[in-house]
């Protein structure tokens, strides 16, 4: 059976490995260049005076286009492979009527599907993780100058997510051949539940991954502060941004006192009665507040730290990798469920 | 004698339309069997159930004493060739016989290399540029060389010419006569069956309306023409199965065991296709009233 799916995955096996060739190529000849330039700008700026402002600007000329087409290249091979791979695994066997050669062998259902998956699954993981290590090569002297990874596109074109997410989008695609017997119907809807579940993980799933940290900081040691009207309509409020914390996904910060509970615009007016009159102006931000002179101002601030202090809830760079487990863990799962259920599909003679 | 497929009760529903009703069967093993019947009749899903590409909504089949496509050797043991003899049409020929060397253990290598040399197919020829002729003997090609003791096959030739009707049924015949593999096929068209068959089953809307050897049941079968007459008044054992009358006369398909003695009555023999159809337009008036089954590939 191992021979029969490899021989029927010869052709796509072909193309995919024509287009890592092709990619290949480019990477490696773009790639050295892309590293020269960076030798030759921002390394030795970082010893220099001056910074690197001008230097950094330079070398992210640099290739602009390919620096934003392979990390998309990494974004949308999950959807290939799903719609392309995935759908038409057993959806063109119905199709053709090849299923009734191929199910009347001496082999039964769930062990054919079982070889299939297992031969074209492994193609999925391969073909995305040669491409993902390709493209991080290139883009590591990118990554040197931002280093925020928690980023939601940045999260999934980085580390080992892409290939639990072209596992999962393989799966996805059996099945829905499957349930939908029809290649095309179950390409586009592939792509539509692919589309959906990451986008469900990213903003539902993953902030809940891992309890985040707390910093607390007293209110004058942020990073600035300032008042602004309350989004309510009614009152003031007061703003502190949070202190830098080294490329971390900073969920919210917020100013809080003991207990946790936030400021109010109460306090705020009780506090600050020179500031909090009735605003007038709409603009966001710390020059909002009526005027009032600077000591008012920093009256104000002191009576506001004495009582609250700012929260900021993080999970910390560090946390990068364990985050990338545990969603490949979450993907990889999915997939086993999918399979779980078109092994089922099969057996059953309906 | 063993039976090659054995089913009581047995029903398939699709939702809410019934394909096949109380269908009671025993075919006996050694035999080409026919199955008989229109299309929409119930054919492909019977035959669908005896390998396992689906299975019963109503009573059991048993396919060489077992439930159809239960195991590897289960499924080993029966070759099927399937309505319109898919193939995969990137694979080349080769590639199919590699394809089922691979997936049958008992496959007879020498034997599916011989067969397509004498077809005269080329080997590296991909199965989607063969002729329907081509492709229904590399279908039955596979089905044999696995070497099955029952061979299914649903209306393989239904869609191939004349010339190459005959040569795929002169070609099972050779492997009948040199394996002694049980045979039951399908078709609409009696004529294909008449030589290559000795068994019938006669299948209409979704039910068995007669089923047993050919020659016996072509013995007791008469044509009986005469003066116009009430098919009720008829003696115990004759059963007619199917009757037309004009003003004058009335023309009778019976069944007997016992010679026709009326002198009013000529009576003449009645041919296999005669009798099929007589059994298949009986089919459509006592049922004529109830949901039409259709046809499931």
């Amino acid at each position: 059976m191992t021979w029969v799916s490899w021989r029927q995955f010869r052709t796509q096996a072909t193309t995919a490995t024509i287009g890592l060739a092709a990619l290949a190529v480019l990477i490696t000849i773009t790639g050295v260049h892309l590293a020269h330039v960076y030798n030759a700008t921002v390394r030795p700026c970082r010893t220099s005076v001056g910074g690197c402002g001008t230097a950094t600007m330079q070398f992210l000329q640099t290739y602009k286009f390919l620096q934003v087409a392979l990390p998309f290249l990494l974004l949308v091979t999950p959807a290939l492979i799903g719609i392309f791979w995935g759908a038409p695994l057993v959806a063109r066997e119905l199709e053709a009527g090849t299923h009734r050669l191929a199910w009347s062998q001496s082999v039964t259902r769930s062990n054919w599907l079982l070889v299939k998956l297992a031969v074209v699954g492994l193609g999925s993981a391969a073909v995305t993780g040669l491409a993902v290590l390709l493209v991080a090569w290139w883009t590591s002297p990118i990554a040197r100058l931002s280093g925020n990874r928690f980023m939601p596109n940045d999260f999934g074109e980085n580390g080992f997510v892409p290939v639990a997410y072209a596992v999962f989008a393989f799966a996805l695609g059996v099945v829905c051949g499957l349930l939908i017997r029809r290649t095309l119907p179950a390409m586009a809807a592939t792509l539509v539940g692919f589309i959906g579940v990451r986008i469900a993980t990213t903003f539902w799933v993953r902030p809940h991954l891992m309890t985040p940290l707390h910093k607390t900081v007293a209110i004058l040691a942020a990073n600035g502060w300032g008042f602004g009207p309350d989004p309510s309509g009614h009152g003031i409020r007061f703003f502190a941004q949070a202190p830098d914390i080294a490329n971390a996904w900073v969920y919210s910060a917020s100013v809080v006192d003991q207990a946790g509970h936030s400021i109010t615009s109460q306090f705020i007016q009780q506090a600050c009665p020179a500031i909090a009159a009735p605003v007038t102006s709409n603009l966001p931000g710390q020059h909002v507040a009526r005027s009032a002179s600077p000591s008012a101002f920093r009256d104000c601030v002191a009576r506001i730290a004495s009582v609250y202090h700012l929260n900021t809830v993080y999970q910390p760079a560090g946390r990068f990798w364990i985050f990338q487990t545990l969603e490949s863990a979450v993907f990889l799962g999915f997939a086993l469920a999918l399979c779980g259920v078109a092994v089922w599909w099969v057996r059953k003679a309906s | 004698m063993s039976s090659v497929i054995r089913a009581a009760g047995l029903g398939k529903r699709y939702r809410r339309r019934w394909a096949l009703t109380d269908c009671s069967l025993d075919i006996p093993a050694g035999h080409v069997t026919a199955l008989v019947g229109p299309n929409g009749a119930g054919k492909t899903t019977l035959l669908q159930l005896a390998v396992g590409l689906l299975g019963p909504s109503a009573g059991s089949i048993e396919v060489l004493g077992e439930r159809p496509a239960i195991d590897r050797a289960q499924l080993g043991r029966v070759g099927f060739v399937a309505q319109e003899t898919p193939t995969y049409s990137g694979l080349s020929v080769a590639d199919h016989l590699e394809f089922g060397a691979r997936l049958n253990p008992s496959w007879d290598r020498a034997f599916a290399e011989d067969r397509i040399a004498r077809l005269e197919l080329d080997p590296k020829q991909k199965a989607g540029r063969l002729s329907g002729g081509q492709r229904a003997q590399l279908a039955l090609t596979l089905a044999i060389a696995k070497r099955p003791e029952l061979l299914i096959l649903d209306e393989p030739v239904a869609s191939l010419d004349p010339l190459a009707r005959r040569e795929f049924l002169k070609g099972l015949m050779e492997v009948v006569a040199e394996h002694g593999v049980s045979v039951v096929l399908s078709s609409h068209l009696v004529s294909d069956l008449e030589r290559v068959c000795d068994h019938l089953v006669v299948l209409v809307d979704s039910r068995v309306q007669l089923d047993g050897e050919i020659e016996p049941l072509l013995a007791s079968h008469r044509r009986l023409t005469g003066p116009r007459r009430d098919a009720r008044r008829f003696p115990a054992n004759q059963q007619v199965i199917e009757s037309s009358h004009t003003d004058r006369q009335s023309a009778l398909l019976v069944r007997t065991d016992e010679p026709i003695l009326d002198p009013a009555w000529t009576v003449e023999p009645v041919s296999l296709e005669d009798m099929v159809l007589g059994y298949m337009g009986r089919g459509e008036h006592t049922n004529a009233g109830g949901p039409r089954a259709v046809e499931v590939a």
